[in-house]
């Protein structure tokens, strides 16, 4: 009963005194939650249509930074910093399906998986020969303040006495417009509509003409485009650091919730994650446990999820008649 | 046999029309399996050419040997050549192919699952540079030869019917405005009242569309019926070829094809002497 009165009484009366205190834990969650979403659709991205697990996803966000800071460090207006960072990650891309995939094709999963290992640590010492190994700070002018909601016309509509940070605000928006971006751009275009093909059945898009090749950077280069978008987001939060990294792996547990395959299972699984590691965070791991549960309490999350439902919770349905 | 012969080494009717023609190519998977033991045949312009022959026959590597699909299976043509007009494409690559016309139907139908009956038959049309319009002209054409695929537009092709897959599939090939269709097994796991329906209309394509195709059949009486000519491998080598009425005819293609035969049930021991017969054809 005490156990009972410790653990779940106390943090729960806790909240419900100060619903205030809840809702800004929650947001603040949400904007983690984008910020990993962003890295784990980079992930999908590559996976759903090549196949291949890329482990250097988190590297590429480090590595996006490191070039957008770098060069704003060289003087560089972020108006052409930012797109000379981006353009790295579209030759990026394409080094990375003439230089590891082409030689690579027929090869098994495995092995693909490990050449992105290798990728990984590449970006990562290419990128710190280049800029140095020093801590780089990533200001590109976004808003970083914090925000009184209450200072506001509809914060005191709402009666929402919080504090908002507004950088995860921005983190949001840029998820959702980047999620419905990927959609349209799915759905309705040739080249989305020949990446799904190339999804389903490789032999069968190649039978139909569709170039694999130039598929493959493409894949690649996407997925460089929402590791720069993350990079820029998150480096309004941190500094610039190999342990960016490290950090960037929490879409792991991201993609185990909401399965390897989904854009959108990628941004619920990433919701859930960061709020529900942020609130257990604040209501349990500060007071009960001395803190620091954010570093494993998503890769406990998703035990359950591995022995319910291993697909994750949008995984891809086999398609299977009768 | 006196109505037919050997292919080598430049056989088939009037090689002088013929929109594609396969030298002697042999077909090597995997640096060491040797497929394909010079093959060759010639498909003249706007004719249903049938190549024929059981499982593992080399039919499947001949037809991916010319749309150069079985690179990614590590396979490789090791000598001959495959000429389109005239002109070796052997080095091609499959979108290179399908844009020149050369489009293949895989065995198996093979139609994207997640993707739209429209949608699949849109992914066929990647190649093209035209405009939209002539893609959606094209897409109505699609319709017209296959009215089930406009009922089932909408629908997952994943979640159609066998003949509907495979009307999909032949429709995705289509869309690319091919020349030439290597139609592979289209009979494959169908009933036969849908086998009829679909040679129908692949017989319609090839009359009012002038599409050339090259078909692989394992279903010699259905084939022979719709092809003007027909091939048949045995062990990666043509051992017959001939008009399709011919072959019809033919005594050892009754017996061991269409499983008909003027003098009964022979025993196992006799089609293994024919088998060695062949070796000396």
């Amino acid at each position: 009963m005490e156990l009972f009165a410790t653990y779940v009484l106390g943090p729960l009366g806790e909240m419900a005194d100060n619903p205030a205190g809840v809702v800004e834990t929650v947001i603040g969650g949400l904007g983690n939650g984008f910020l990993y979403a962003l890295v784990a659709i980079g992930f999908v991205i590559i996976f759903k249509s090549s196949g291949v697990f890329n482990f250097a996803q988190g590297a590429m966000v480090f590595f996006a930074a490191l070039n957008f800071a770098g060069l704003l460090e060289l003087g560089l207006p972020w108006y052409l910093a930012g797109p000379l960072a981006l353009g790295a990650m579209f030759l990026f891309a394409v080094l990375v399906e003439r230089v590891a995939l082409r030689p690579l094709v027929g090869q098994s999963q495995l092995t693909l998986f490990m050449a992105t290992i290798g990728i990984s640590f590449l970006l990562q010492g290419f990128g710190e020969a280049i800029w140095g190994g020093n801590p780089h700070l990533l200001k590109v002018g976004l808003p970083e303040d914090s925000l009184f909601a209450i200072d506001y016309a509809w914060g005191q509509a709402l009666g929402l006495d919080i504090i908002i940070q507004q950088s995860d605000l921005l983190a949001i928006a840029t998820g959702l417009v980047m999620v419905g971006g990927l959609f349209l751009f799915f759905q309705f275009s040739r080249v989305g509509r020949a990446l799904r093909a190339v999804a389903d059945d490789h032999a069968a898009a190649m039978s139909v003409g569709i170039p694999l090749q130039h598929m493959w950077i493409a894949v690649w280069a996407l997925s460089g485009l929402a590791a720069f978008v993350a990079a820029t987001i998150w480096g309004t939060k941190i500094q610039i650091e190999p342990t960016m990294i490290n950090l960037a792996l929490k879409a792991l547990p991201v993609l185990i919730l909401g399965g390897l395959t989904s854009i959108p299972g990628a941004v619920i699984g990433g919701c859930i994650i960061g709020i529900s590691e942020l609130l257990f965070e604040t209501y349990w791991g500060q007071p009960l446990f001395g803190g620091a549960t954010t570093e494993w309490f998503a890769y406990l999350l998703t035990v359950p999820v591995l022995l319910i439902r291993p697909q994750g919770l949008f995984g891809e349905r086999l398609i299977e008649r009768v | 046999m006196a109505a037919t012969r050997h292919v080598e080494p430049t056989p088939g009717p009037d090689p002088a029309r013929a929109v594609l023609v396969v030298n002697n190519i042999e077909v090597v998977y995997d640096h060491v399996i040797l497929v394909l033991k010079g093959v060759s045949l010639s498909l003249p312009e706007g004719r249903i050419v049938a190549l024929l022959g059981a499982n593992g026959a080399g039919k499947t590597t001949t037809l991916k040997a010319i749309s150069n699909l079985i690179r990614v299976e590590r396979g490789e043509v090791t000598k001959g050549t495959i000429e389109l007009d005239g002109q070796n494409v052997a080095a091609l690559s499959p979108n290179e192919l399908v844009r020149r016309g050369v489009v293949q139907v895989m065995e198996g139908r093979r139609c994207f699952e997640h993707l739209t009956v429209e949608e699949n038959l849109l992914t066929g049309a990647y190649t093209r540079k035209d405009i939209k319009s002539a893609v959606e002209h094209d897409l109505e054409m699609v319709y017209r030869y296959f009215p089930r695929l406009k009922e089932r537009r909408r629908a997952l092709a994943g979640y159609t019917s066998g003949g509907e897959q495979q009307m999909t599939a032949i429709g995705r090939a289509l869309m690319a405005r091919p020349r030439v269709i290597l139609l592979d097994e289209p009979s494959m796991g169908l009933a036969p009242q849908l086998v009829e329906e679909i040679f129908e209309i692949v017989a319609r394509l090839n009359a009012e569309a002038g599409v050339t195709i090259l078909l692989a059949e394992q279903n010699t009486n259905v084939a022979l019926r719709y092809a003007n000519y027909g091939y048949i491998l045995e062990n990666g080598r043509v051992v017959l070829d001939g008009e399709a009425a011919v072959l019809r005819e033919n005594e050892d293609v009754k017996e061991f094809y269409l499983g008909v035969s003027s003098k009964g049930r022979r025993s196992f021991r006799d089609i293994k002497s024919y088998k060695r017969r062949k070796r000396w054809l």
